[in-house]
């Protein structure tokens, strides 16, 4: 499965692979319908984003894409650590974030996960081993590494995730991560989400290479594939891999999972349709979306009905619109919140968070 | 009492800390096999092994990112910059993931990590070695700062920085390291100084002289000049710590002495004294008889010219000359 010089790589089913065999059909319809809230709660966001005084600042949708985190914490244990870029709604849900806590956030709630502080690109679980959302762009793959080094160094056997975009793989601080992950064996998964396009600017404008962009793994001497992400049992079959031999024999692996996403680099993108033609959105919509995808597999292997899908979209579909009424109904932080949660020390009032000055605002 | 050397200081501190926790891990370039560019860290890797004394690739933003997301699992990295002027190639990590991730996550994280290394000018290194990011660091909330001038104060704050359960970043200097100073024996007990205490180095009582680092010891070396030859008595505070700051032992002092005459290595422009200048502004103004003084760096890149870097930096001359316009 891992040969990468097979001829017939494309025709494989990864249905039979050992981790997909051993999947209940109450999983494969649970991660439907992960999938389907993902989506819906993007769409009611997406919808309420443009009303005056919902939310501010960014928006960057993960429509088109869902199977990646889906399929990714579908595999993670209790040492398995996942981290990402600023596009990261779906990862949160995914890994088991509530759409109530997730949606407060963006419109700038207390209830948030973060309180109001962080916003859409920075959504945190640390108890659910997700560590962020982060938006500045390769600045996690460092953090990254470091959670894989932690792992490590409490000899867990874990694997830490580290997603990051296409876009993200010509930062210095990536290759440094890439050089230390294999010089230190390090239990982490670099997962490139490749959509396509950094921003505006399309692969083969922003990227040299000569085969994918995963292949620059071999310059470290690290291993590493190429997904397909609209399938879900591909998604799983190769993450599983890498993810084992991060657990097994503290190594990374550098995955490149190709997809698509349907809307901009964030609402805020007004070029969206003129970087790309309406035929190749349009395309992906019908013929590689994930979901669809995933639904029709499951259809045809009898795990799934017409109707009960229809039930669970139209439950995550009711589930957001509930989210949305939680955020509106939800306060606003205070002013005194501004000062809080910046030090560990003041906000659990130590003793040494008594001595000196920590803030000057007069 | 015994004396020992500021590098020594900071050793002993590393490995009592060594010792005590477990989760303590030293991280750098050349901090282990090399023993240290300064030899701050002599011994330690042959004494603690390669899981606790760790060298990297000269590769700041990758092993400073990998400390702070490890210390999120429970890892408590102490990580050297070489030099700090190299903040630079790290500053994303440095100021948005150490600084910002608790924040960010509405105080779901923290980050117990310990960044230092030496932050000086002096040592004819030129522009991009000698940068002196105390202020700008100190600027970023989140982040806690402090600059130790004795070997005593570097021990003691550096253990108390290991212990901080957020980031603190320890300013060495280079100039100091060789210095000998008196340090508690360890076998007298557990020896630390907390973070935002400052310390009177010299009392005085016609004005003060308020300066952290290596410009604690050219305020002394002043103090004694004015005394000597002006029969000025001038106060030394020692600040220690930027951020936390001990605001009561500068306002206490400028209210005892009624004049100040700010010294600081880093540049005038947004520099520690220029925040100190704004907190006795609005604390001390009644008690002040005369306007506030600084002797900062002079405002340009290091100079390279040994012949005259000493010039540029706050020295025992200009700090006199700055005082005898006031006092």
């Amino acid at each position: 499965m891992e040969n990468a010089s097979s001829p017939n790589l494309s025709s494989l089913d990864f249905a039979s692979s050992p981790i997909n065999q051993a999947l209940s059909s109450e999983k494969k319809i649970e991660h439907y319908r992960q999938m389907c809230q993902i989506r819906r709660f993007e769409q009611a966001a997406l919808k309420n984003y443009s009303k005056k005084g919902t939310m501010g600042g960014f928006l960057h949708l993960y429509i088109g894409q869902e199977s990646l985190a889906v399929g990714a914490s579908s595999l993670m244990g209790e040492h398995d650590h996942m981290i990402t870029a600023y596009r990261c709604h779906a990862h949160a849900l995914a890994v088991g974030m509530g759409m109530n806590e997730c949606m407060a956030e963006l419109y700038g709630k207390a209830t948030g996960c973060s309180k109001g502080k962080g916003g859409s690109m920075h959504f945190f679980a640390p108890d659910k081993n997700f560590w962020g959302g982060h938006g500045i762009v390769a600045g996690q793959t460092p953090l990254g590494l470091g959670l894989g080094y932690g792992l490590k160094y409490n000899n867990l056997h874990g694997s830490a995730l580290c997603f990051l975009g296409d876009g993200a793989v010509n930062q210095g601080a990536f290759h440094e991560s890439l050089n230390i992950a294999a010089l230190f064996g390090i239990p982490v998964v670099y997962v490139i989400e490749n959509n396509g396009y950094s921003m505006g600017t399309s692969q083969k404008r922003s990227s040299a290479y000569k085969d994918c962009l995963a292949q620059r793994a071999d310059a470290y001497d690290m291993d590493w594939d190429v997904v397909n992400g609209e399938d879900f049992y591909e998604v799983r079959a190769k993450m599983n891999i890498a993810m084992e031999r991060a657990r097994k024999e503290y190594k990374p692996t550098v995955l490149e999972i190709n997809t698509y996403r349907y809307y901009g680099h964030s609402v805020a993108d007004a070029n969206h349709k003129k970087y790309r033609s309406p035929e190749e959105i349009e395309k992906y919509k019908r013929d590689h979306d994930p979901i669809n995808l995933w639904k029709q597999r499951l259809l045809s292997e009898g795990v799934l009905t017409e109707e009960s899908a229809k039930e669970i979209d139209s439950a995550a579909k009711k589930e957001a619109a509930a989210s949305v009424t939680f955020a509106e109904d939800s306060p606003a932080p205070t002013i005194d919140d501004i000062t809080k949660d910046v030090y560990w020390e003041t906000d659990n009032d130590t003793e040494a968070s008594k001595i000196g000055r920590h803030f000057f605002n007069d | 009492m015994r004396e020992i050397e500021y590098r020594d200081a900071l050793n002993e501190a590393f490995d009592e800390e060594l010792a005590r926790d477990q989760n303590v891990v030293l991280m750098g370039e050349e901090v282990a096999q090399y023993n240290g560019a300064y030899k701050v860290t002599k011994g330690l890797w042959e004494k603690w092994g390669d899981k606790r004394v760790v060298d990297t690739p000269i590769s700041e933003a990758g092993f400073i990112g990998m400390g702070i997301g490890a210390s999120m699992l429970g890892v408590r990295p102490v990580m050297e910059l070489m030099f700090w002027s190299f903040h630079s190639v790290a500053f994303d990590q440095l100021v948005n993931n150490a600084a910002c991730c608790r924040y960010m996550s509405g105080g779901l994280i923290n980050v117990p990590i310990v960044m230092r290394g030496p932050a000086n000018g002096g040592t004819n290194v030129g522009a991009t070695h000698s940068h002196t990011p105390e202020g700008l660091f100190a600027a970023f909330p989140g982040l806690k700062v402090c600059s130790p001038a004795t070997p005593a104060d570097a021990k003691g704050l550096m253990k108390t920085a290991i212990r901080d359960n957020d980031p603190v970043y320890v300013m060495e200097n280079t100039t100091l390291y060789g210095n000998l100073g008196h340090v508690p024996d360890p076998a007298d007990g557990d020896f630390t100084i907390p973070l935002g205490k400052a310390d009177i180095k010299r009392e005085g009582s016609d004005i003060s002289l308020i300066a952290h680092g290596a410009s604690v010891l050219r305020c002394l070396e002043a103090a004694e000049i004015l005394q000597n030859e002006h029969n000025i008595s001038a106060e030394v505070l020692d600040l220690r710590s930027i951020r936390p700051l001990d605001q009561d032992a500068i306002i206490e002092s400028v209210k005892k002495t009624n004049k100040a005459c700010l010294v600081d290595e880093s540049k005038p422009f947004c520099g520690v004294s220029a925040q100190i200048t704004t907190l006795i502004q609005e604390y001390a103004f009644d008690y002040l008889d005369a306007p506030i003084k600084r002797v900062c760096t002079i405002d340009a890149p290091a100079i390279y010219s040994p012949h005259v870097e000493p010039e540029q930096l706050p020295n025992a001359a200009r700090i006199v000359k700055q005082v005898l316009t006031i006092a």
